[in-house]
């Protein structure tokens, strides 16, 4: 796409033609040389990708009813990784058949018995760490650095947690007793594969039930993966069964008649979806939808950790974050000096090769998606507002986008309306707090805002009006398994994390 | 040195201070974490670690250093590795003011600079009139650059007037010789004081400002020198007069030598990446930087035994 490629002004980080060469050599020839990271991959033979995978149902890989499979890419370069199957309506009855069986037998294990397994599995994720970091990034497009420091320890630390639940369910409510309600079928999205699952899996195993798992088309792989582990820490069979496929499988498997709860992260539009199919069934359901946070940056900010920050929550994992700081609502006064230190900073953003340790922004995570980001921003320039992209060569193969911001936006705009899903920022400017709460507030979404200020009393009275899940005060994205997660209005509702997310998993009588 | 810095007067000193920014402390320090897991590599290492030499103030600060200490420590800072050309000499060769003379007499004629610590240091605590007398001592004797403390008991107190006129009289009494300002971060307690105190010594005239002295704990750490050049970089833009920053204290290996040129890449920018603008203060960084530098030309680690210890 035309805007994407076209370079609008040269970064002050102007980066050097050529790396220079290995080897000793003359320091004259040194001096001369600017400073440029040479590539620093993540080394992938310790990786086993199978050709093709089958399904996990009942404790072990099986072959599936389904002749139907899909290739599953690497984004960054448009190579096939795998084939996986895409399960059809019986391949999803035997798996909530034996998730519906193993039910018994795990819900009447010991609490300390089940925590056991649960902390196995935390163990084991931990132990083989490298390994399925390298897999989400390659799966995913994510940077190395990000599934490697971010989704694989929160993931391990989710199972953990949740773990030190299991034998203290009992004490975990005043005065009510805590029951499992059966099989829940789970279905998760392509931006944080293994940490979704963790936040699925990790609350409903400790609760008692047993779960039917559908991991997003475009990154089965680490979910695959997690079927080895699951089997690696000797789980009962089916307590745990992973099924691939589209969204025709993920609707089999919320609408399957023995599923007791359904539990899916997403897009609003299929969240709204499924919320129809399933009412009137009586089945419990929590959804995690998606988001257009606001990112409020008031003039007494310490800028350089606010310019991080903004950063931070749009350009991590490629703005694929349904909590991610998209819009920026920034106090008039300082839109100038903060704008130039962000422009700046956009400079240094290295894009490339996700397993390079060096790299900041990855590739976007499908074609689809990158058609998705292009339309929106083109609208937006069409719309009038005014775009900057740091000169950021894109690699020839995989699909990509560069770190992009829009100013000159009114909240009209589509790009200030609409969940972009991409590393895309619109900037905002509000003249006082009361117009910044009426702005934030002023979209269908609400799953988080952040709120950069020195002042402490005016963090809390912002955090009070703000109609949002999570409010983090001089920070962002930062996750917790203690702290509950989740949205108002069309962000959805129920919470996970936390003592909060053991409540959609459990009946309380 | 330009005329808008330091024609600020000191009726807007108090403004100035005010005026300055705070900084988040978790922010400052996670985002130095982040740059620090930079993975530099082969060619960009070796470029790095050439650098890091070139931006090296060999020091030694004992009461024990004569004249013979600093004759071996100015051999090997023109030149790091005996029959290796290719290994350039450091930046200057940083010493007390007595030993300013012998230092001269070895460098001459080299382009190693003399860089002198001066005024009261590591303490500040004196005569302001002794600390002029002793810097116009050092630069008598052949001082190419002036490393001064500045007075942290009135800065401490408040009194951030004291320590400004202080700065712009030893600025002055350096004529021509390089001033740099150590702030002693590892007394100013938070990093706000860090970023003020960066902004009155560059306001005042600073060619330089510089962590610490090497003599109080914490000496120089990733997220203070990150706090430092995000002030020299809002300096700039206000004043359009660039000025260097130099860590010093506790840099002993390549890995930390390597993290700070990273923070500064990605900071400040190229344009800072040379001695004119950024040095390393260190006593026993360099045998490691040319240890690293020959395991990456050869692919194996020597021993101790192939670095001259002086």
């Amino acid at each position: 796409m035309a805007i994407a490629k076209r370079p609008r002004r040269l970064p002050t980080h102007a980066p050097l033609p050529s790396p220079p060469p290995d080897g000793g050599r003359g320091r004259t020839e040194l001096a001369k040389q600017t400073f440029e990271y040479a590539p620093a991959p993540e080394s992938i033979d310790h990786v086993k990708i199978e050709p093709r995978y089958g399904l996990f149902i009942g404790g072990k890989m099986v072959a599936p009813h389904s002749k139907k499979r899909f290739p599953t890419i690497n984004p960054a370069t448009e190579q096939k990784l795998a084939e996986v199957v895409e399960a059809d309506e019986v391949d999803v009855d035997h798996a909530v058949k034996a998730a519906d069986k193993a039910f018994e037998g795990w819900s009447r294990l010991a609490p300390s018995r089940r925590a056991r397994y649960i902390f196995r599995l935390s163990r084991i994720i931990q132990e083989r760490a490298r390994e399925l970091a390298v897999v989400e990034t390659m799966d995913g497009g994510k940077p190395i650095k990000e599934s490697r420091d971010v989704d694989i320890p929160l993931a391990a630390a989710h199972f953990f947690y949740y773990a030190g639940w299991a034998d203290k369910l009992e004490w975990a409510f005043a005065n009510r007793k805590p029951r499992p309600l059966g099989v829940a079928g789970q279905v998760i999205p392509w931006n944080f594969p293994l940490l979704m699952l963790a936040w699925k899996i990790a609350p409903a195993l400790a609760a008692g039930n047993t779960v039917v798992l559908k991991p997003a088309e475009t990154t089965p792989l680490s979910a695959l993966l997690f079927a080895d582990i699951c089997m690696q820490a000797e789980l009962p069979p089916g307590v745990v069964n992973i099924v691939t496929g589209g969204g025709k499988t993920g609707s089999l498997v919320v609408t399957h008649p023995d599923v007791k709860k359904v539990a899916f992260t997403g897009s609003t539009e299929v969240g709204k979806l499924i919320a129809r199919s399933l009412a009137g069934t009586g089945k419990r359901l929590t959804l995690e939808l998606g988001g257009k946070a606001a990112n409020i940056v008031f003039d007494d900010a310490p800028l350089d950790a606010a310019v991080e920050g903004i950063v931070n929550g749009i350009y991590f994992n490629q703005g694929h974050v349904c909590c991610a700081g998209s819009r920026l609502l920034v106090q008039e006064s300082i839109a100038e000096p903060l704008l130039e230190k962000l422009k700046l900073r956009l400079g240094t953003l290295r894009l490339g090769d996700p397993l390079d340790k060096n790299t900041d922004i990855g590739a976007i995570n499908s074609k689809a998606q990158l058609e998705k980001i292009e339309e929106l921003v083109e609208s937006g320039v069409e719309e009038g507002a005014e775009i900057y992209q740091p000169e950021c060569k894109l690699p020839e193969r995989g699909y990509w986008f560069p770190p992009t911001l829009f100013t000159n936006v009114s909240q009209s705009y589509r790009i200030a309306r609409e969940e972009i899903f991409g590393p895309v920022l619109s900037v905002l400017t509000f003249r006082t707090p009361a117009e910044a709460v009426e702005k934030a507030n002023n979209t269908p979404y609400g799953l988080s805002a952040g709120v950069w200020t020195d002042k402490g009393s005016r963090i809390l009275w912002m955090a009070e009006r703000m109609r949002a899940g999570v409010v983090w005060a001089n920070t962002f994205n930062r996750f917790d398994p203690t702290s509950p997660f989740g949205g108002y209005k069309e962000s959805g509702f129920g919470r996970e994390g936390g003592r909060h997310g053991l409540l959609p998993y459990l009946e309380l009588v | 040195m330009s005329k808008v810095a330091t024609a600020l007067s000191l009726s807007h000193l108090g403004s100035l201070m005010r005026g300055v920014r705070s900084v988040d402390e978790v922010g400052a320090e996670e985002r130095a974490a982040s740059l620090a897991k930079r993975s530099i590599k082969k060619a960009s290492k070796l470029w790095a670690l050439d650098l890091a030499i070139r931006c090296m103030d060999l020091t030694t600060l004992e009461g024990s250093d004569t004249p013979g200490k600093v004759a071996a420590l100015c051999a090997k800072g023109i030149r790091p590795k005996p029959g290796d050309a290719t290994i350039p000499s450091v930046a200057a060769i940083c010493i007390y003011p007595a030993r300013v003379a012998d230092a001269k007499a070895h460098l001459r004629g080299t382009s190693v600079r003399v860089a002198s610590v001066a005024t009261a240091f590591p303490s500040g605590q004196s005569f302001t009139s002794v600390k002029i007398a002793e810097v116009k001592d050092a630069v008598a004797a052949g001082a190419d650059e002036v490393d001064m403390v500045i007075d942290r008991g009135a800065f401490l107190s408040g009194d951030h007037e004291k320590v400004y006129e202080e700065i712009v009289a030893v600025k002055e009494a350096c004529g021509p010789a390089h001033l740099k300002v150590i702030l002693e971060t590892g007394e100013l307690g938070t990093y706000d004081n860090v970023r003020r105190a960066s902004i009155l010594a560059m306001a005042a005239g600073a060619d330089f400002i510089k962590t610490s002295t090497g003599k109080v704990q914490p000496a120089a750490t990733l997220p203070v020198s990150l706090v430092m050049m995000e002030a020299i970089r809002d300096f700039v833009r206000e004043t359009g007069r660039p000025v260097g920053l130099k860590p010093a204290g506790g840099i002993r290996t390549s890995k930390q030598a390597i993290a700070y040129l990273v923070v500064l890449y990605e900071t400040l920018g190229a344009e800072w990446m040379t001695p004119e603008r950024f040095r390393l203060g260190a006593s026993t960084l360099l045998n490691d930087v040319l240890m690293q530098i020959e395991k990456e030309r050869t692919g194996a680690y020597q021993s101790g035994d192939y670095f001259t210890i002086d």
